[in-house]
């Protein structure tokens, strides 16, 4: 490709309009417009090559017109979905297809039709999101490096043209007098302006990084999006749920064995409207029945002492005690649990005493620990009790032969055999909550119930994520590039010094306010003449018509 | 402590409504037509909103010291506080710009919003677990500076439509103008139903029958004209319902809405009877003496101020605070996505004006949509989608 050289000498980049070096117009832009000042009239990569696949691939993704839409469309399909619950938060227990319709009519089921109760993970909303992805890094190139090619090389002296067709712009005569620029150049310092100077003529700048604020931010949010993609690499993010009970101590799920945790104890605290610390609440307490203040288990952290076969006992080295409550969760080698659930007053034991039906008379009694019950329960000399079948969670089904729903024990049941002196062989008793079943036919002896004892059982969230720290830098790095963009303007202002008039130009990116007010401070009391904002000029003269007719 | 708290936001409503005529009084004086040359009543008005924010930040410490924690918990507390952020966010924008014009337009607009935070429940409320953390006060309040900030754009955006829209014809321009308009008048029938019923102690309970078929009861404190689905009305005196909602429907907020709508569709009927013009009309006149670019430059300028504030308070911290509390940055959560929907939104809105050169009027019909986000986010989603987020 042909690259242009400008009038000045400068030889610019095919494709450029504004020559990097003088301003010269190089484009076919009508005369005695403003002169389109983005990205320098720099020749980008977009807005010249437009030929082959990649050119327009390039060009698609370059475009400020499809980045804008293509976050529109984003914003329009993130809000669908909170027009229902998404599928993770209702309830478990339901099955989506039925929830759906029951809960919200056929509105509902349109929207479970279409998948927008699993809207943010559907691959179009991925897609959606990727190709956003892909925009803000091909249009943050395209943009990034001839723009800094031309504010680098940019020149000191302007072709009249350029002053000229800039939004703020004035010319001041130099009748006999000569105007010393000196006292111009020392305020636009104090201002804290950079001055250039070549030939008398003068360029003052200010503020040009904030120019690399949008790519800054870019570079932020594509970190951000590579660290949320990671998190679907194995190994990076572990979930998982540990119930755990008092008194109990497991693996850790997602620790390959590594670490144990003991629950110590759970506690449930709510807020007491009579108490010294919580009375100022006791109005809100009337009004909304009992607040939670607090939800703490107190666990011991174990992990492994070396390696351990299957079905080895393993040797655990207590690490550390600690109080996980909302917020304040246990961190150890990237892995954190969190308080999530609870369960208060689970039973945990059930007692019995073995009696004769008639006389009552005592044969000793036993206690079942219901998560871990014993196949016998040996009594006084003769006297003894298999537990034969054991249900936790009991219930008939279809036949009406005894199962368990869960592993959980909210309804046990038990059919014990009971082995005494005069009946050796044993008699069987079917046992439930409020129940007592003789399959086998009439018994001498029963198990009556003789008290039971709960316990309570939280959950801890198991997380790990490696991801966090990538998200971390990138929303860093966004910030950083946000505030800069935002906070500060890449100002410019030029002085051309002519044989009988000083032209006087300024620019900036943003807050033209803060410009003029930057040069009318410089040329107070100067004989410069204040220059014009050529914009406001032309909107207030068609105003003016519009209020005159 | 707690009273002493709620004297004080009372008194800081007074002042702000106090400055808005002061600013108004800068307006018709004919010293302050010049731009940038302040006259005494803006100088009184700026003045007296200063000591109303002053005042609302004492209400605002002494709550702190009362409930034992940052009085951001609830919709009336994070409600009034975003009215003082947006008091605090005209206040630097007056020192930067120097606009009465500005004050006559965003305090109404607090004040609105502090009346409309009043009308829920006031009570200091204990914090649940999962609200207990440092960065409830670091989160929220960040997060509301930057929407106070965004939501001056929005003032301006009034002002720039205002003043520029033509009103000698009807076009959609004004439809949309007045819409906004007759928004405003509903929050303020809003107000005034809702007060007016609390200061007469109105109550009326039902009992009816919810989706799942079980008896509940329920206390209106509206004359019911929708009522619950099989409602049975206990009290004797009071507003029978003209009809029963299905179950699917919760009668009273709607019967909320029936009401602060056919307020304020009696108010802006009386204004448009009296003056025989369109509201937007009626107020055209006082800003006739704004510069247009001056406003435009403003309203950029906050959205560039509060984005970056919006994108720390609303995301960063809010992402840090849900991965300590939620164990998990992220949840899709109806809040959450409401305040990515902003995010992109006004994302949206700095490249179309960069480089697509949307400027003025298409830029302030941006930031009123911007805001009307904003406060969809703040009211919809709290009452209505029920969420991690809807404590209120």
């Amino acid at each position: 490709m042909k690259e242009v050289k400008c009038d000045c000498g400068h030889v610019n980049p095919f494709g450029t309009k504004i020559c990097g070096k003088c301003g010269m117009v190089l484009g076919n832009e009508k005369e005695n417009q403003l002169i389109d000042m983005r990205y320098e009239g720099s020749a980008r990569r977009s807005q010249t090559y437009k030929k082959t696949i990649i050119d327009k691939i390039w060009n698609f993704f370059s475009s400020v017109k499809v980045g804008v839409t293509l976050i529109v469309i984003a914003l329009i399909a993130s809000a669908i979905g909170t027009i229902l619950p998404q599928e993770m938060y209702i309830p478990s227990t339901a099955t989506p297809a039925e929830h759906y319709e029951l809960e919200y009519g056929w509105f509902g089921r349109v929207y479970y039709e279409l998948g927008f109760h699993n809207l943010y993970s559907s691959w179009w909303y991925l897609i959606i999101i990727g190709m956003l992805g892909i925009s803000l890094l091909i249009a943050s190139i395209d943009r990034f490096f001839p723009l800094y090619r031309s504010l680098k090389k940019q020149g000191v002296t302007r072709h009249d043209g350029f002053m000229k067709r800039q939004r703020i712009y004035g010319v001041t005569k130099l009748e006999e007098q000569d105007i010393n620029l000196e006292e111009v150049k020392d305020r636009l310092k104090r201002q804290r302006y950079h001055i250039r100077e070549e030939n008398g003529h003068i360029l003052a700048e200010k503020g040009r990084f904030s120019r690399w604020g949008p790519y800054v931010n870019h570079i932020g949010l594509i970190i951000f999006l590579i660290g949320a993609l990671l998190r679907s690499v194995p190994g990076m993010y572990i979930d998982k749920v540990l119930w755990l009970r008092e008194g109990e101590r497991k693996e850790i799920p997602g620790t390959n064995g590594q670490y144990y945790l003991q629950n110590n104890e759970f506690t449930l605290e709510v807020y007491d409207k009579e108490s010294e610390e919580d009375k100022q609440y006791s109005a809100a307490i009337d009004k909304t029945g009992t607040i939670a203040k607090t939800y703490q288990s107190d666990v011991t952290l174990y992990e492994r002492k070396g390696e351990t076969l299957p079905g080895e006992k393993v040797d655990l080295d207590k690490l550390k005690d600690y109080k996980i409550k909302v917020n304040e969760p246990l961190k150890h080698d990237h892995y954190a649990l969190y308080q999530v659930d609870y369960k208060l007053d689970e039973l945990s034991t059930m007692a019995f005493n073995l009696i004769n039906k008639k006389t009552e008379e005592k044969y000793g009694s036993l206690k079942v620990d219901l998560n871990n019950p014993q196949k016998k329960y040996e009594l006084k000399e003769g006297y003894s009790v298999d537990l034969i079948s054991y249900f936790p969670d009991f219930e008939f089904d279809e036949k009406g032969e005894p199962r368990t729903i869960s592993k959980i024990p909210n309804n046990p049941a038990f059919i014990f055999k009971m082995h005494t002196p005069d009946k050796p062989e044993g008699e069987v008793s079917f046992v439930a909550i409020k129940e007592t079943v003789e399959p086998l036919g009439e018994n001498t002896y029963k198990m009556a119930f003789n008290g039971v004892e709960t316990q309570d059982v939280t959950a801890l969230t198991v997380r790990k994520d490696l991801t966090l720290w990538i998200l971390f830098t990138g929303g860093i790095i966004f910030m950083i590039g946000v505030v800069q963009g935002s906070y500060w303007n890449h100002r410019r202002i030029w002085i051309k010094r002519k044989d009988d008039e000083i032209l006087l130009a300024g620019h900036t990116n943003k807050n033209w306010h803060g410009i003029k007010r930057d040069i009318k401070q410089a040329i107070e009391s100067t004989s410069l003449s204040e220059p014009m904002d050529q914009l406001e000029e032309e909107k207030s003269s068609s105003k003016g018509e519009v209020l005159n007719g | 402590m707690a009273e002493l708290s709620s004297n004080l936001l009372y008194a800081a409503f007074i002042l702000y409504l106090i400055a808005t005529f002061l600013f108004g009084g800068s307006i018709k004086d004919k010293r302050g037509a010049e731009e940038k040359k302040q006259n005494k009543w803006a100088k009184l008005g700026i003045f007296v909103t200063i000591i109303g924010f002053a005042a609302q930040i004492g209400y605002f410490i002494t709550r702190w010291i009362a409930a034992g924690h940052a009085p951001v918990s609830n919709l009336f507390e994070f409600t009034t506080f975003f009215g003082m952020m947006l008091v605090g966010a005209f206040i630097l924008i007056y020192f930067l710009y120097k606009t009465p014009a500005l004050g006559l337009f965003a305090l109404p607009i607090a004040l609105l919003i502090i009346a409309y935070a009043s009308m829920f429940p006031t009570e200091i409320s204990p914090l649940i677990p999962a609200l207990q953390s440092d960065w409830l006060h670091i989160h929220v309040t960040t997060a509301a500076a930057g929407q106070s900030i965004l939501a001056i754009s929005f003032v301006t955006a009034i002002i720039y439509l205002i003043k520029f829209v033509d009103q000698t014809q009807s076009s959609k321009r004004t439809f949309w103008l007045e819409v906004i308009m007759f928004t405003l008048v509903c929050t303020i029938g809003f107000v005034i139903i809702t007060s007016s019923f609390a200061a007469m102690d109105y109550k009326a309970n039902f009992d009816w029958v919810d989706k799942k078929g079980a008896e509940v009861k329920q206390e209106f404190n509206l004359p019911a004209l929708v009522g619950p689905n099989e409602g049975k009305l206990i009290e004797t005196y009071r507003f029978e319902p003209l009809v029963d909602m299905p179950a699917l429907i919760n009668a009273k907020k709607l019967n909320t809405v029936l009401w602060s709508f056919g307020m304020g569709l009696v108010l802006y009927g009386l204004i448009r009877l009296i003056a025989r013009k369109r509201v937007a009309a009626l107020i055209k006149p006082i800003v006739k003496n704004v510069n247009l670019n001056l406003l435009d430059e403003i309203s950029y300028r906050s959205v560039l101020i509060g984005f970056p504030i919006f994108t720390l308070g609303a995301l960063i911290f809010a992402m840090i605070w849900a991965q300590v509390a939620w164990t998990r940055f992220w949840g899709w959560d109806p809040k959450e996505v409401w305040a990515l929907v902003t995010w992109l939104f006004y994302a949206a809105f700095l490249h179309l004006r960069m480089s697509k050169g949307w400027q003025g009027e298409k830029s302030a019909w941006l930031a009123v949509i911007g805001f009307a986000i904003i406060m969809f986010n703040l009211i919809f989603v709290n009452l209505v989608i029920a969420g991690l987020h809807s404590y209120a």
